[in-house]
């Protein structure tokens, strides 16, 4: 295949490190100055965590009127959350972001549509098809079509109906991040395929079992698992800045948001398809 | 002894959502793309610390904050709680104020404690050269998820059809598109699949199940679902509004600039 793709020779972005973490007032304390990274990102996931704590703790105290219940556990798990937190940032840029650049700055290097297509697939499938949350989500919708009639209450039946619906929603993000890449590359304005995505969303809601929208519409949210994110948004905001005339802004972003849409379509057809 | 075993647990987790990622990142990268990878040490190390991160990160919630959560959205939907005693024949929305509140409270504090969301705008963050801020891009998109949240209780309560509601926020969306500076647009759309993630999604399914089982007429089957739909809608509305807002601003002070140089 000949070069389709206008590869565009530059530098990746630099990873912006722990600075943006750490307050200014910390900066300046001397004795601290050796543990900046760790003392910056450990405070910033605090940070992060502190809503919930907040709210947590105001309405179990204030609103119910209860005692905290197991305050060590409370403050090791807090404390856990915190590093886990603090890692996973880390992580994010050593790893996650990396590699997502390299490789699309890799395929804009070789400049072969087809493969690049087939790797965001691969990775849209991949990564939908073992999530936890679709599982129990699919555990869910099979429960919910034994109850409304459209499959026989078995076990059989049901976990056949789980698999078939976790297939459909890991094909349906396979080809949304697929398509999020061909559009990347072609640059094509975001607003006109999402557009045909909702119209798609609201024909299907007028065909469609009612048992399956409540599900079907909740379905978009929970495919995007936290390992995925970080490492889709990497793709195209690598591919498109490496490709030339496309903004890493306002082309690079998007894959995320057809992996959120199609699946809610994808799921409705299904439904359908299940109770013919 | 606890402690480990759910640690070991949550690690499995963690390997099993990353497994499937890495195969095809390995395989694309050894057989297609067939080239070395620049800094490999440092590639893997960053893989573990996000593996061990989510394992801990997993871990915490599950010991500490999820229990009491779930707890909660159970106690303030008991009729126990809301009306001091057995629930009366026939209910009005409002008697669910703090149902309305906790959802929106919950709503914001777990979308700013996202990791999907910290890793979206830190990268936003860095491709606009500092245009689009970390912290702000987050609040905003949290206060879409509260709202969200918020009004996905309301429409459980009520037992109003969700399809009328989503169908409502989808041509807002569209109307929001059309004047919001093109800039953040696509983010604005990708920040509706972020947001219900790892903290979000089990509070939340806990309050709509909650909420669904004891409200008069509601099943949780039929009705306990459509707060995530909720809660990846209305953060595109509040995203692409903030940056509405922020234009209009800054158009507004170049405007005064101009008056100013032009009463001198």
């Amino acid at each position: 295949m000949t070069k389709r793709i206008d590869f565009k020779p530059g530098k990746n972005h630099p990873g912006s490190w722990h600075n943006d973490r750490m307050p200014q007032r910390l900066k300046n304390i001397p004795l601290l100055k050796p543990f900046y990274p760790v003392v910056a990102l450990v405070l910033g996931s605090f940070r992060d965590l502190l809503p919930i704590i907040v709210v947590i703790g105001f309405f179990q105290l204030a609103v119910l009127k209860q005692p905290l219940p197991d305050l060590y556990g409370l403050l090791t798990g807090v404390a856990l959350v915190t590093l886990g937190l603090t890692l996973f940032v880390q992580g994010l840029e050593m790893g996650l972001f990396p590699i997502g650049e390299s490789m699309a700055r890799g395929f804009a290097r070789k400049g072969n549509l087809f493969w690049l297509l087939a790797f965001g697939f691969a990775l849209g499938f991949g990564t939908t098809i073992a999530e936890p949350a679709l599982i129990a989500v699919a555990g869910e919708a099979a429960k919910v079509a034994a109850t409304g009639g459209m499959i026989t209450d078995t076990p059989v039946e049901r976990s056949s109906y789980a698999w078939g619906l976790r297939l459909t929603v890991g094909l349906s993000v396979g080809a949304a991040i697929a398509l999020g890449v061909l559009r990347i590359i072609r640059g094509w304005p975001i607003q006109h395929l999402i557009l045909a995505g909702y119209l798609g969303v609201i024909l299907m809601t007028f065909f469609a079992p009612p048992e399956i929208i409540g599900i079907a519409y909740d379905s978009g949210g929970v495919t995007t698992s936290t390992i995925t994110v970080p490492l889709v948004t990497a793709l195209g905001v690598g591919l498109a800045s490496s490709i030339r005339g496309r903004n890493p802004v306002t082309d690079g972003f998007g894959l995320i948001a057809f992996a959120s849409l199609t699946p809610m379509i994808f799921v409705m057809a299904y439904g359908m398809i299940r109770t013919l | 002894m606890n402690w480990l075993e759910h640690f070991f647990s949550d690690l499995g987790t963690t390997l099993r959502d990353v497994l499937p990622i890495a195969a095809v990142l390995v395989f694309f990268q050894l057989f297609v793309l067939r080239r070395r990878v620049a800094n490999l040490p440092r590639l893997l190390t960053g893989f573990g610390f996000v593996i061990i991160g989510m394992a801990l990160f997993l871990q915490g919630l599950e010991q500490a904050l999820f229990p009491l959560g779930k707890l909660m959205a159970q106690q303030l939907t008991d009729p126990g709680f809301l009306f001091a005693g057995a629930a009366p024949a026939s209910t009005h929305w409002s008697d669910y104020y703090w149902i309305y509140v906790f959802g929106f409270a919950i709503g914001f504090a777990t979308t700013v404690a996202e990791p999907a969301l910290i890793a979206v705008a830190r990268k936003a963050n860095q491709v606009s050269g500092g245009a689009i801020g970390v912290l702000g891009l987050r609040y905003a998109v949290a206060m879409g998820v509260a709202v969200g949240i918020s009004l996905g209780c309301f429409r459980i309560i009520t037992g109003t059809p969700l399809q009328w509601y989503i169908i409502a926020g989808y041509v807002v969306v569209l109307l929001q598109t059309l004047t919001a500076p093109k800039m953040i647009v696509a983010l604005a759309y990708d920040s509706g699949g972020v947001t219900t993630s790892t903290v979000t999604v089990p509070l939340v399914t806990a309050l709509g199940l909650g909420l669904a089982s004891t409200v008069p007429g509601r099943s949780p089957v039929m009705d306990g679902f459509g707060l995530i739909a909720f809660a990846s809608l209305f953060p595109i509305m509040s995203v692409l509004g903030y940056a509405q807002l922020a234009e209009w601003w800054i158009n507004r002070k170049s405007v005064k600039a101009q008056e100013n140089e032009n009463a001198l």
